[in-house]
C-alpha cells in the first residue's frame, strides 16, 4: 500500500470523525441554541422554587423565551433569587408575572411568564414584582385537610 | 515454623515490589516517551501510518457496535419508558448514554482489543527479533521512530472513532424508536436537543475518549516494549494489554465521571 492510498483512508477517516463530531454538536446536542450570554438578564423572586433546575426553561404562552441561569437564595428576606436569562428578541412589559409550572404531572418544572399591559419593557436586571411559586404537593394536601376539618367542625359529645 | 513465616512474609514483600518496579519502569518509559514526542510529531507521514492501521482499520466495527448498541438501547429504554408515558424522553436517554458513557467507554474498550493489541504485539516480535536493537546500532531511536507514532495515533484516532460510535448509535436508536417503534420524529430530536448539553455533554465525552487514548496508547506499547522475547512472552504481553487497558479505561471512567458529572445540578 503505497503513500497516497495511506492519506486517502486517514482523510476520509478524519473527515467522517469530523462529521460525526458536528452531528452530535448540532443534531444531538444544540449548539445553535447554546446562546447563554447573550440576551439580557432579569430578576424574579419566589417564595418556594420546588424543584426548578439552573438550564430550566422559560416559557411563555409554551413557547421557550430563555432559560434559567441561576438560583440562590436572599439572606435576608430567604426567598429564592432566580436570575432568568431572555432571549434578546422577546421583550416584556414591566408588569409581567412569573410563575413556576410544571410540564405535564411528573415532568420538569419551567417558569411561565404573562406579559400584563404595561407600556414600558422590561430591561437588563430589573425585578419582577409579581410572582407565583411552585406548587407543593404536601402543602395543597394540608391545606386541602384544614379546609375540610373547618368545614365539617366535630360535634360535641 | 519460623522459617515458613519468614517465606511468606518475603513472598509478600516480593509481590509488592515487583509491581512497584513494573510501575516505575512505566512512568520512566513514559518520561521517555514523552521526551522522543517532539520528534515523533516532526513525522507525521509515521503517525498517519499508525492511525491507518488503528483508527481506520477499527472503523467498521466501531461503527457496528456503535449501531446495535444504539439499538439495544432503544429497546430496553423504551420499555421502561413506556410505563410512564414518556416514551418521547428515549432520545434523551439514548443520546445522554451514548455521549457521556457508552460512546468513549466501548470504544476504547474495543479499540483495545481490535488495535491495542496488535501494536503490543508487533512491537513484541520487533524487540524478539531484534529490530528495535538493529535500529539503535542504525542511531536510530526506536522509541521516537516505533514507540511513539502508535502512542500518538491512538490519542487521534480515539475522539474521532468515539464521535463515530455515539453518532451510529443515535442513528440506531432513532432507527428502532422513530421508524419502527413509532415514536414522534419531531419529540424525539427535539427533547434529544433541549437536554443535551454541547459544553457539559458532547465535549467532555470527547475529553474522556482523549484520556482513554493516552491511557490505552501508553499500556500498549509499554507492554511490547517490555515483552519477553519469546512467544509465550508475546502471548502474556498481548493478554496484559487487553487487560491492563479494559481495567485502566473502567477506573478512569470512573475518576472522569465523579470529577464531570458530579455536583452537575
Amino acid at each position: 500500500m503505497n503513500r497516497s492510498r495511506f492519506d486517502f483512508a486517514v482523510g476520509l477517516f478524519v473527515a467522517i470523525g469530523l462529521l460525526a463530531m458536528a452531528f452530535m454538536a448540532l443534531k444531538v446536542g444544540n449548539l445553535a441554541g447554546f446562546d447563554s450570554g447573550s440576551g439580557y438578564a432579569i430578576e424574579a423572586r419566589f417564595d418556594n422554587i420546588g424543584g426548578l433546575k439552573v438550564r430550566a426553561p422559560v416559557k411563555s404562552a409554551g413557547v421557550v423565551v430563555g432559560r434559567v441561569e441561576s438560583i440562590g437564595l436572599d439572606a435576608e428576606t430567604y426567598e429564592a433569587r432566580v436570575l432568568l436569562r431572555i432571549y434578546p428578541n422577546y421583550r416584556f412589559s414591566k408588569d409581567t408575572i412569573a410563575s413556576i409550572l410544571t410540564s405535564g404531572l411528573l415532568g420538569e418544572q419551567y417558569v411561565g411568564l404573562e406579559s400584563g399591559g404595561d407600556p414600558v419593557y422590561l430591561a437588563a436586571g430589573d425585578r419582577l414584582g409579581k410572582t407565583q411559586s411552585a406548587m407543593i404537593l404536601e402543602k395543597l394536601i394540608s391545606q386541602f385537610l384544614f379546609s375540610k376539618a373547618a368545614e365539617t367542625p366535630a360535634k360535641a359529645p | 515454623m519460623s522459617a515458613y513465616f519468614i517465606r511468606l512474609i518475603s513472598a509478600l514483600g516480593r509481590l509488592v515490589t515487583s509491581r512497584l518496579d513494573r510501575l516505575g519502569l512505566a512512568a520512566r518509559f513514559a518520561g521517555l516517551l514523552m521526551v522522543s514526542l517532539r520528534i515523533a510529531l516532526g513525522r507525521l507521514s509515521l503517525i498517519f501510518r499508525e492511525v491507518y492501521f488503528s483508527g481506520v482499520r477499527s472503523l467498521s466495527i466501531v461503527a457496528v457496535s456503535g449501531l446495535f448498541v444504539g439499538m439495544v438501547l432503544a429497546v430496553q429504554g423504551y420499555e421502561v419508558l413506556q410505563r410512564y408515558g414518556s416514551a418521547e424522553s428515549l432520545g434523551v436517554i439514548v443520546a445522554l448514554s451514548l455521549v457521556r458513557e457508552l460512546g468513549p467507554v466501548v470504544t476504547a474498550l474495543l479499540f483495545a482489543g481490535r488495535a491495542s493489541s496488535a501494536v503490543t504485539a508487533e512491537i513484541g516480535l520487533m524487540r524478539a527479533t531484534e529490530q528495535l536493537a538493529a535500529m539503535d546500532m542504525m542511531a536510530v531511536d526506536p522509541i521516537s521512530r516505533v514507540v511513539a507514532p502508535r502512542f500518538l495515533a491512538a490519542i487521534f484516532s480515539m475522539p474521532f472513532l468515539a464521535a463515530i460510535f455515539s453518532t451510529a448509535g443515535v442513528i440506531g436508536a432513532w432507527i428502532i424508536g422513530v421508524k419502527l417503534i413509532g415514536i414522534d420524529d419531531g419529540a424525539f430530536w427535539s427533547q434529544m436537543q433541549a437536554n443535551v448539553d454541547v459544553r457539559i455533554d458532547v465535549l467532555n465525552g470527547l475529553v474522556k475518549s482523549i484520556v482513554f487514548g493516552t491511557s490505552v496508547g501508553l499500556i500498549s506499547v509499554f507492554e511490547g516494549y517490555f515483552a519477553a522475547p519469546t512467544a509465550e512472552g508475546i502471548a502474556t504481553a498481548t493478554t496484559r494489554t487487553v487487560v491492563i487497558s479494559s481495567l485502566s479505561v473502567l477506573l478512569l471512567d470512573l475518576l472522569l465521571t465523579v470529577m464531570m458529572f458530579r455536583g452537575l445540578s
